[in-house]
């Protein structure tokens, strides 16, 4: 149990000439899972690594607790690690995997066996603690990794992709069962994912990584319904976020436009905002040609050609609405769902 | 699984193709094989004129012989002996070389050339350095009051022959050491390192126990080598001496056989050694192709 404080972590790595973390500063409260997610090499991982004490830091403090722990060796951190390729043992049994850090320790036998066995029964892991790793499923060696770590108790986890190697459906049951957990044992978190999916579903905070940079901190909600920055805006949700030209917008609106900075002049709208009727609060119209229509399910996905712009618009329509490819209609976007930007230093002006 | 496999009319051509290899392999190891064979059941006069057959009587001579049995031993400590320090030296080397980054290859490439160098040339440069009247070693060893002599004492002759024999192994061991350190995945020593283990723990709880198929594979090879190609070295060095302190079992087949000149005893020898061969061999398949389990 503990909080990790970083100010102003920095990594230049020996020969390359920019640092591939520029001066990150972040506070995790103790209890809480903080996600790091960005784009790959953007350096989350290697903030993460910086913190287990893989990577030496360049610059800044990182505090574990209320220790500096900059120049301490990754076993004196106190935090176990989750490795995305699980790093388990080849050779040793499931249950000397979970031991082995204890035995390091010096734990007595009898506490050991205790912390394997219940880390055993929580992951539900009881039945393959005799067998090796290469016995093991993906999703098993999974929890042996996860088992490695809790039977620490350790003042925090690291995660490093853990999930990325899994499949789909697998990925989905594993990120629950990883929040269970996390919530269970109350144990500070710091979880790197290029999953935007991952992150916003288990984060307690969510922090955006681009080109070894903070762009925005926050809860998921607040990051995903308010981006700070372009790079936010278009990284975050799924399909991502239309970039429209405010003039263009302002040309189709016949004045239902909502009020904006004179620096907007780049508009975000979500592909779920873009709505096929006009809705009873103040909108704003669009004119458009249905280049294509992708059901998917529950939901579907319209490309839509707007005159001038090179590029399609994707809206996301419940349903599947029988529309006609090559027929022309009207989109209408909530002015409450309006994302205004400036092109220019990439940042949200209100 | 099923495979595909292409059939082609079986005609002269395949055992055309097949026939330059059969050739080597039956005039070159088949029948110098079966004439050891054939003169190990056989005694010939001092000169060649008259041949019996004597049945097992090389053999029975051969294990009642205090010479032979001293070769015996001298060989499995001999052997023994160059596989430890080759390998261990190699190990250690890897590991070293395994650390750096940019100058890897560079030592790599050094490291490796040894091997290049013949038994014979290995063991005059041997000879030189350990020369007990001009060589630069017992110089260095008399100064740290040592009196070095591999003439006279067996000890010493036994320490030359093994560093002899070793130093070429070492290059050959040290590939596959390196190697197999490079394919040891990175996150397990850095779980390793989290799971708090030192540095020295983490080689050898993690490192060591994934390099035992490699470890053993080379043990293998190491001890056939030690037994069965150092002939140059014990040849140009000690010629087995002093008081056959170095007489290994193959030095010992050339020097009752050409010698001596005694073929049939030399023959049952050299059947000995045929038969260790095969157990090795046989070892090495069973247990390498199967791989040491972890």
């Amino acid at each position: 149990m503990a909080t990790i404080t970083m100010d102003t972590l920095e990594k230049t790595y020996p020969g390359a000439a920019e640092p591939a973390v520029k001066g990150i500063s972040l506070d995790i409260a103790d209890g809480e899972l903080i996600v790091l997610v960005g784009p790959s090499g953007c350096g989350k991982s290697t903030l993460l690594r910086m913190v287990a004490g893989l990577e030496t830091i360049t610059s800044g403090t990182l505090r574990i607790g209320e220790r500096v722990v900059n120049r301490l060796e990754p076993a004196d951190r106190d935090i176990a690690m989750v490795f995305q390729n699980y790093a388990l043992y080849p050779h040793m049994t499931v249950y000397n995997n979970l031991a082995y850090g204890l035995k390091n320790r010096r734990f007595p036998k009898a506490e050991i066996e205790r912390r394997v066995q219940e880390a055993a029964r929580i992951l539900e892991i009881d039945a393959f603690l005799g067998r090796k790793p290469r016995q093991l499923s993906g999703g098993q060696r999974q929890r042996v990794a996860m088992g490695r770590a809790i039977v620490r108790e350790p003042a925090a986890f690291l995660f490093d992709e853990p999930l990325s190697n899994l499949d789909a459906k697998l990925r989905v049951q594993m990120r629950v069962e990883i929040r269970r957990l996390q919530r269970r044992l109350r144990t500070t978190s710091l979880y790197v994912t290029h999953d935007q999916l991952e992150a916003l579903t288990l984060a307690d905070r969510l922090v955006v990584l681009n080109a070894g940079q903070v762009e925005q901190i926050g809860t998921p909600s607040v990051v995903y319904d308010r981006p700070e920055t372009l790079f936010v805006a278009t990284f975050i949700g799924s399909p991502s976020m239309n970039l429209v030209p405010t003039d263009f917008v302002r040309s189709h609106a016949n004045g239902h436009m909502p009020p904006l900075s004179d620096r907007a002049d780049i508009i975000g709208i979500r592909p779920d905002s873009l709505l096929l009727a006009e809705p009873p609060e103040p909108a704003t119209p669009l004119p458009a040609t249905l280049e294509l229509f992708e059901p998917a399910g529950d939901v579907s996905h319209l490309y839509l050609r707007l005159e001038t712009l090179p590029e399609p618009l994707t809206a996301r329509v419940q349903g599947r609405p029988s529309l006609e490819e090559g027929a022309p209609l009207t989109l209408w976007v909530r002015h409450g769902e309006f994302h205004p930007f400036e092109k220019e230093t990439g940042r949200r002006v209100e | 699984m099923q495979t595909k496999r292409s059939t082609f009319p079986a005609g002269w051509l395949p055992y055309a193709l097949v026939a330059p290899q059969l050739v080597i392999t039956l005039i070159f190891f088949i029948w110098p094989a079966g004439q050891a064979l054939v003169q190990s059941v056989q005694r010939q006069d001092p000169f060649g004129f008259r041949t019996t057959f004597v049945g097992l009587d090389n053999f029975s001579r051969l294990f009642a012989d205090p010479l032979y049995m001293n070769a015996l031993s001298v060989t499995f400590v001999f052997a023994v002996g160059t596989t430890l320090l080759s390998m261990s030296v190699a190990l250690l080397f890897a590991v070293m070389v395994n650390k750096l980054i940019r100058s890897r290859d560079g030592y790599t490439t050094l490291l490796v050339w040894p091997y290049a160098v013949a038994p014979a040339i290995a063991g005059v440069l041997w000879w030189f350095i350990f020369n007990p009247t001009i060589g630069i070693l017992p110089y260095i060893l008399d100064m740290l009051g040592y009196d070095w002599n591999h003439r006279t004492s067996s000890t010493d002759a036994m320490i030359l022959v093994i560093i002899a024999a070793a130093w070429k192994q070492i290059s050959y061991n040290f590939i596959f050491f390196l190697a197999g350190l490079q394919s040891v995945p990175h996150s397990l020593i850095e779980a390793a390192a989290i799971d708090g283990a030192s540095p020295m723990k983490r080689f050898w709880t993690i490192v060591f126990p994934l390099l035992s198929p490699i470890t053993f594979f080379l043990m293998v090879i190491n001890i056939v080598y030690a037994m069965f190609d150092t002939f140059g070295i014990i040849h140009a060095t000690t010629q087995g001496g002093p008081a056959q302190a170095t007489n290994i079992l193959v030095f010992k087949v050339y020097m009752d056989g050409f010698i001596g000149q005694n073929i049939g005893y030399a023959a049952a020898q050299s059947v000995v050694l045929m038969a260790i061969v095969i157990v090795l061999t046989v070892i090495q398949f069973r247990y390498i192709e199967r791989k040491v389990q972890y």
